[in-house]
């Protein structure tokens, strides 16, 4: 057997793509900071990443195959536990698992489906096809009032604080299961691990709906 | 005190079980929960039904052998004890008490509430021992063991293979128990040596035998009645880890 087809080969491949993520998702919450300073700095932030060029393509590249095997692995490790356990039990006491932890399949279909939407509206522009003729006075894509008017109904307000909340859920427990999966822990650090792990995951949640809240009440504009 | 049980009844592998209702009357809150049934079955015998089949052999919390869910708890109420060692002075006059077998495609029903745990043998089978030559008695501390790794082990091999972990878990996976067995081995200088071929085999083995994987709910940990850490499955986690480049003869068990 290869060790990529072991249970324990899958746990790995799971722990290191869902960090890849991870620390993506932080870079992008980072990222989306500098609409804090103005079109000036959103703007000039996304003109210094499409400058990347190929680098950037390649990066893209990376991420989607990141994306497809954590989706991959986590669908086959749902189905195999599934099979595992044919039979349910009549009653069933759970005394140290979360919800966030037995929800991580549906956590991450529904962030999956959440990424293609968001790609699909802010990349792609597939919604408002004029977002892509948006251009500020340095002659940059202006980014800047793309977002500010990509977040002026409720509903696309809510549904991106929605799927932000799904994310919490999902890191609540991944973070500290990646730690876990391959064998950082011991008795003394995984409690702090535990905890550290869903703190990170509520940073993560206010660092990105800070930004769809404030340019919903106004605070950012156009 | 008298209960009322909800016991699951299955003839046979291929029969179809359900949950049937027995009324355990007059029962003394001394009693042990398996002496509990022993009446139960008593009464069945005499009204000419079928007793119900479970498994037992100790009765003394060490051999492994009773495997049962009460109230959804695999050993019931108790912390860190097996059923044979729970006590009815654990539920109240007029309880209801749920009974099942423990539940996994791996640990297959053969009767009521008695599985067949034997994939647990397999696995130990499979590279859960040393390779020692035999001869004479070694002197006592010709290898020294440090303190630290003597009570890890200890900690491991208290494992009695009872198959709470597998009942436990949401996945019925079987990672508590494995790692148990090749951390017990593998922390000691005779059983290090060969800690790399121990692990590949044992967890191929685990996987042959059709258990789910780990995704880290912990219920393992709650459930087991030895107190054995989830912390052992990050050790043995790190101990494939480094055991996968490590390319060698195919053990006898399997591996890769
Ligand atoms: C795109 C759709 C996604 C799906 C279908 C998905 C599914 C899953 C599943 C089934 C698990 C492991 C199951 C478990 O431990 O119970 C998991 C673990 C994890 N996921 Fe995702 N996920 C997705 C997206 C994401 C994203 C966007 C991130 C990060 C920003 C992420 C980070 C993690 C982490 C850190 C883990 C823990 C890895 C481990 O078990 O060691 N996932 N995911
Ligand atoms: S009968 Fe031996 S542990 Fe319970």
């Amino acid at each position: 057997m290869q060790w990529y087809k072991s249970s324990l080969g899958k746990k790995y491949i799971m722990a290191v793509t869902g960090l890849a993520m991870v620390l993506f998702a932080i870079v992008h919450m980072l990222g989306n900071f500098t609409i804090f300073a103005g079109p000036g700095g959103i703007n000039a932030y996304a003109a210094g990443l499409q400058g990347l060029g190929p680098g950037l393509w390649l990066f893209r590249l990376a991420l989607l195959t990141v994306f497809l095997v954590h989706i991959w692995m986590g669908v086959s490790l749902y189905l195999e536990n599934k099979a595992a356990r044919p039979s349910e039990y009549a009653m069933k006491q759970n005394h140290r698992t979360s919800f966030s932890a037995r929800t991580m399949i549906w956590t991450g279909v529904i962030l999956g489906a959440f990424i293609i939407f968001h790609v699909l509206h802010f990349t792609v522009h597939a919604f408002h096809p004029y977002y892509a003729t948006f251009v500020d006075a340095a002659q940059r894509h202006d980014v800047y009032r793309m977002v500010v008017m990509g977040f002026q109904g409720f509903p696309m307000t809510l549904i991106y604080i929605a799927a932000m909340v799904v994310l919490l859920l999902h890191l609540a427990h991944g973070i500290q299961s990646f730690f876990q999966s391959l064998g950082a822990t011991n008795d003394a650090t995984l409690p702090t691990l535990e905890k550290g792990g869903r703190g990170v995951a509520v940073v993560i949640l206010l660092g990105f709906v800070i930004v769809p809240i404030t340019i919903f009440f106004g605070v950012i504009r156009l | 005190m008298n209960l009322t049980l909800y016991v699951w009844r299955q003839k046979g592998p291929k029969e179809k079980g359900s949950l049937e209702r027995y009324e355990a009357k007059h029962v003394s809150p001394d009693s042990s929960f398996l002496e509990m049934l022993d009446e139960v079955n008593e009464d069945l015998i005499k009204s000419g039904k079928d007793p119900i089949v479970f498994d037992h052999d100790c009765r003394e919390g060490i051999c492994g052998m009773c495997s049962q869910m009460i109230n959804g708890i695999a050993h019931g109420p108790d912390t860190e004890i097996t059923v044979c060692q729970l006590h009815m002075r654990k539920f109240k006059d007029g309880d209801s008490i749920y009974i099942e077998p423990w539940r996994a495609k791996a640990f297959p029903l053969i009767s009521d509430l008695m599985v067949d745990r034997s994939a647990f043998d397999r696995i130990i089978e499979s590279y859960g021992y040393t390779s020692a030559h035999t001869g004479g008695v070694p002197d006592g501390n010709a290898i020294p063991v440090s303190k630290v790794n003597a009570d890890i082990a200890m900690d491991a091999a208290a494992c009695i293979g009872c198959g709470a972990c597998v009942a436990a878990c949401p996945n019925a996976s079987a990672m508590l128990f494995v790692s148990a067995k090749v951390s017990h081995l593998g922390v000691l200088p005779q059983g290090e040596v060969e800690a790399a071929r121990r692990v590949k085999a044992m967890v191929s083995q685990m996987d042959a035998e059709g258990f789910g994987n780990c995704t880290n709910h912990y219920e393992c940990e709650a459930a087991c009645p030895k107190g054995i850490k989830v912390t052992f499955i990050s050790r043995m986690n790190r101990e494939l880890l480094k055991a996968i480049p490590q390319v060698e003869k195919k053990a006898a068990g399997g591996g890769f």
